[in-house]
């Protein structure tokens, strides 16, 4: 499959102008061709790609049948998740595919107003961005450009509503939900940067053309994260392609034997072995099938010497941390789990500290404002079920069959690195 | 034989209603504002218990008619009204949702 979202210029060139990004695609669809654009968007099977994976075209029509003033359209670049990096190249190379996507939904739904959300972190793809936006002429709509903060809460959607509207990145209860109430009460579309890129190759290219990429169930292309190869970074990927055609391409490894384990989706999303998953289909139906997520497209492998439970551990830490600290659950439930797995990575657990994480994983789900506690909890329980012979060693303070206990957390830092 | 608005709704517990969807009362928990005090497991052992850290974990399925007035009582009594009852369809098929994100959309469970 040739490049969608990357076609056009090579990365070393930097981000497309808005001269040479018409000549390669032409005009954007707009008024009653944007709102045909919709049953388009439905026929093509696009998934959003902000994690949860809903059907893009199902929430523009849910938007575009919303009473409650006009909407407005939320794009959504925070990118918390610190082992992703597509949203942020996206927003750097093609800037005008994601404000295209933006335009085509702010049209498509009836929206006047369109807030471009971006972390504060990823200064590159802002500047890009405001660059972009300076070559615009004659917008029909409004366009904010807000930065997010830098938390991983920070892009879930009710979050990203609430800082616009009150500056405070942490969720609210829902419902009501963003599309029924959002930005200034107002029904609003959040949807991810890179959904919105493909909107805007769809609603030029068509859902026929969508198709044709695809390998599996699901169609398309996708934007992926890779980390843990010697060729780590963005690539886009023809939905279905194998771990292990990835994992070869990344420098992860000519077969399952060269690395341990596969962490997709991200924090929140799963572990998976290797030698079980080397032909599985990078595909979110047969992810979900096989117990993780295709998630925001994180593909981050574990080496043979590194400790799958050091490895959860430190993201259990982190995932504590970045609790918003609102809901009791959350705040205690995720601090006890990423205290037991800390004492279990280092060899010095409590007599009952593996049961209780795994109770305590069972308990947490569905019990927080926003699903923070149940994106750790799913994480655990991946963790639980591919390591759980090495969690055994820890509980029982046998020697680390990969580490040694003694090593540092800046060599397992290496292991599972944020992406920068 | 009149029937009051208290057996209408009673009837409708958890009962198809030949015109819609199943209708079933549930507990919800706000969770911002639940601090933790614990009461309503004190008044709804039956359906309420309290994790490790004393926040509530609500059995799935509804509230039974016969549960119905301590429920109302559980909710009655929280320091911080963090707790009510909802009347809730019950979808056929929940909503398409994502498998592990917080991001996930939830079932609209609940309508104010």
């Amino acid at each position: 499959m040739d490049p969608r979202i990357f076609a056009g210029p090579a990365a070393p060139s930097g981000p497309e102008s808005h001269a040479d990004h018409l000549a390669r695609l032409g005009r954007l669809p707009t008024g009653r061709d944007a709102a045909a654009v919709i049953p388009v968007l439905e026929a093509s099977g696009l998934l959003g790609r902000g994690g949860a994976g809903f059907p893009v075209g199902r929430k523009w029509r849910a938007l575009a049948g919303q009473a409650g003033g006009r909407p407005v359209v939320l794009a959504n670049g925070a990118e918390g998740e610190p082992l992703s990096a597509k949203d942020r190249t996206l927003l750097r190379l093609r800037p005008h595919l994601v404000l295209d996507g933006a335009l085509l939904a702010a049209d498509a739904v009836g929206a006047d107003k369109v807030v471009l959300y971006i972390g504060h972190a990823h200064r590159d793809a802002r500047a890009s961005v405001k660059r972009a936006l300076g070559e615009r002429r004659n917008l029909q709509v409004r366009v904010e450009l807000l930065e997010a903060p830098d938390t991983y809460v920070a892009g879930e959607e009710s979050s990203a509503v609430h800082f616009v509207n009150a500056r405070d990145a942490r969720p609210t209860i829902t419902p009501p939900r963003p599309y029924e109430r959002g930005v200034d009460g107002r029904p609003t579309l959040v949807q991810n940067v890179e959904s919105l890129a493909h909107a805007a190759l769809i609603g030029r290219l068509g859902d026929g053309w969508y198709r044709e990429a695809g390998r599996d169930v699901t169609p398309g292309s996708a934007l992926v994260t890779i980390s843990g190869g010697t060729r780590d970074g963005v690539r886009e990927i023809e939905i279905g392609t194998t771990i292990g055609e990835l994992a070869e391409q990344a420098g992860a490894g000519a077969s399952a034997r060269d690395r341990q384990a596969v962490l997709l989706g991200g924090y929140f999303g799963g572990w998976l072995s290797t030698e079980r998953s080397w032909d599985l289909a990078l595909d979110p139906i047969a992810l979900r099938g096989a117990g993780s997520a295709f998630g925001a497209g994180v593909v981050a492998f574990l080496d043979n010497d590194r400790c799958g439970v050091r490895a959860t551990s430190r993201i259990m830490n982190y995932m504590a941390g970045q609790s918003a600290a609102q809901c009791g659950p959350c705040v205690f439930g995720l601090r006890a789990i990423a205290d037991a797995t800390a004492r279990l990575a280092n060899g010095v657990p409590e007599r009952d500290d593996l049961a209780r994480i795994e109770r305590w994983s069972q308990q947490l789900a569905g019990r927080g404002a926003c699903r923070h506690p149940d994106g750790a909890v799913g994480h655990l329980l991946s963790s639980l079920r591919v390591f759980g012979p090495e969690w055994e060693v820890h509980q029982r303070r046998r020697p680390c069959t990969r580490e040694r206990y003694a090593e540092t957390d800046a060599r397992s830092a290496a292991a599972i690195g944020d992406v920068a | 034989m009149a029937t009051s608005f208290k057996d209408v709704r009673r009837s409708r517990v958890g009962v198809r209603d030949p015109a819609g969807p199943v209708i079933r009362t549930e507990l919800v928990v706000d969770r911002i504002a639940c601090d933790g005090f614990g009461m309503c497991a004190e008044l709804l052992p039956e359906l309420i218990e309290l994790d490790d850290w004393g926040y509530p974990i609500v059995a799935a399925g509804g509230v039974p008619g016969k549960l119905l007035d301590h429920a109302k009582r559980a909710a009655a009594v929280c320091p911080v009204l963090a707790l009510r009852l909802a009347r809730v369809p019950v979808a056929a098929a929940p909503p398409e949702r994502g498998a592990a994100g917080w991001h996930g959309n939830r079932p609209p469970s609940v309508r104010r």
